[in-house]
């Protein structure tokens, strides 16, 4: 079993290495000219003012929050998926079926409440 | 209202201050004092007859005639609810040309007196912000008087170029 | 400086690497888009359906730092002239320039005009230009495949000391 794990690092490795060397090639083969000006800060061909670390809209901590709790539970998923046949052939697959549902309608709910109160609208409405 | 009557109330309202009406002309003209003219311009708007609600252009001529050299200030009237139009002319010297500023009477003027500063040199006493509105901050000159010498170089880069033809036909 | 760059000896294989790099580089060209004038259109329309400049390869870009092409469509102005320096500074290397229609050519139908800077090459180093009040699109097209000749010509790999001196100076 271990083994199939060596699969992994030779896959990794390739890929890693497939990108390296295609930047190390590039690297020997393109020009290299740094000046000042093209270095500069590109600002539609004005010189550059002010700073460029701008205020985050705060919606999307919402948007990234939720996505979050949903990524993990497609992860937590994905273990029982793989071994779904060995459950059902020890004659358990029901349970595991309903246990499973169980925890994604728990995680359900909280996606409910949350468009209910009426934080997935991008501009909220205020009761008046 | 006809261009001649709105010459005559404005004959009657400021006497000597106006003349040299021309109904003739396509677009009736007529002479104002260039020390009267934001009080007749707020006349023309302000009258409930004439009611000149929109100042449509304001632009400049620069005149090189033998003894009669001056630059004319022009200003178009027009009015939505009476729907005739008028023209005003302000006769200024060429050395210093200087007028009182419309931009109380019509917002409008505000970039059409920065044009003509740009453009002819001419200033509007009063304006809120008379600054250079086509042309760059450091141009120097104001290039559609007759008398307009290009400068030989901004900014490092050369203002001529040879005819081409001529190297063409070398 | 690279030491890989215009080092090795003309054979016929380093010269077949030559001419693979250039033919991937001529092949996908990404062009500014730099249109100021009327002859945008014509560039807009070049990149459109009928004369398509994508089967070349040719991607518009918006920014400096992605293109290595950079077609100057239209009339450049003095005030415009500082910026398109700029940009053309901010382009990574090796990068081109088409000077596409009159106007960047040489200041075109506006030549006598005090605000117009005439031609384009007086603030940066053009590789083609393409004559046409506004060129046609199969005459702009011609202007590319002339600067993918140009792109075919030159040496990376091979010794080359015109094109090392030219890197170095650059």
């Amino acid at each position: 079993m271990l083994f199939d794990f060596a699969n992994v690092l030779v896959f990794t490795a390739l890929g890693a290495g497939f990108v390296g060397v295609n930047l190390l090639i590039g690297k020997l083969l393109r020009p290299n000219n740094p000046q000042e000006r093209k270095l500069s800060t590109y600002e539609c061909g004005e010189p550059a003012t002010g700073s460029a670390w701008v205020n985050f809209n705060i919606r999307f901590y919402i948007v990234a929050l939720i996505f979050i709790v949903f990524e993990v539970e497609i992860a937590f998923v994905f273990p029982v998926a793989t071994t779904f046949r060995s459950w059902v052939e020890s004659g358990q697959g029901g349970f595991a079926f309903v246990e499973i549902l169980i925890f994604v309608a728990i995680l359900m709910l909280g996606l409910v409440y949350a468009w209910v109160k009426g934080d997935l609208e991008w501009v909220k409405k205020v009761e008046s | 209202m006809q261009a001649q009557e709105i010459y005559n109330k404005l004959e009657k309202q400021f006497p000597g201050k106006v003349g040299l009406f021309r109904g003739d002309f396509f677009d009736p003209c007529l002479n104002v004092d260039a020390g009267a003219i934001v009080d007749v311009c707020r006349y023309l708007r302000d009258d409930p007859e004439t009611a000149f609600e929109v100042l449509s252009d304001l632009t400049a001529i620069d005149w090189t005639k033998k003894d009669d050299e001056k630059i004319q200030v022009v200003y178009h009237l027009f009015s939505y609810t009476k729907r005739h139009q008028i023209v005003l002319k302000a006769d200024l010297p060429r050395e210093a040309p200087r007028i009182a500023t419309v931009e109380g009477v019509w917002k409008a003027a505000n970039w059409f007196e920065r044009e003509v500063f740009d453009l002819f040199g001419v200033d509007f006493i009063g304006h809120s912000d008379l600054r250079r509105i086509m042309l760059p901050e450091d141009w120097i000159g104001h290039p559609l008087r007759k008398d307009y010498v290009e400068q030989e170089e901004y900014d490092g880069i050369s203002t001529q170029r040879a005819p081409l033809v001529d190297k063409l036909l070398r | 400086m690279q030491p890989l760059l215009n080092s090795l000896p003309e054979t016929v294989f380093t010269t077949k690497i030559d001419e693979l790099l250039n033919w991937g580089r001529a092949s996908s060209q990404w062009y500014m888009l730099f249109g100021l004038a009327c002859c945008a259109i014509e560039l807009m329309q070049t990149g459109g359906p009928r004369a398509d400049l994508d089967r070349f390869g040719c991607v518009p870009r918006a920014t400096p730092r992605q293109s290595d092409l950079m077609i100057v469509a239209g009339t450049l102005t003095y005030k415009m002239a500082k910026r398109t320096k700029l940009l053309y500074d901010q382009m990574p290397d090796p990068k081109y320039v088409i000077s596409m229609g009159s106007c960047s050519n040489c200041g075109g139908l506006f030549q006598i005009a005090y605000s117009v800077c005439k031609g384009v090459d007086k603030i940066i180093p053009v590789d083609v230009y393409v004559p046409g009040c506004p060129p046609r699109p199969e005459a702009l097209t011609e202007g590319l495949l002339r600067i993918q000749d140009k792109m075919m010509r030159e040496r990376w790999l091979v010794k080359d000391p015109a094109a090392r001196e030219e890197r170095a100076g650059t």
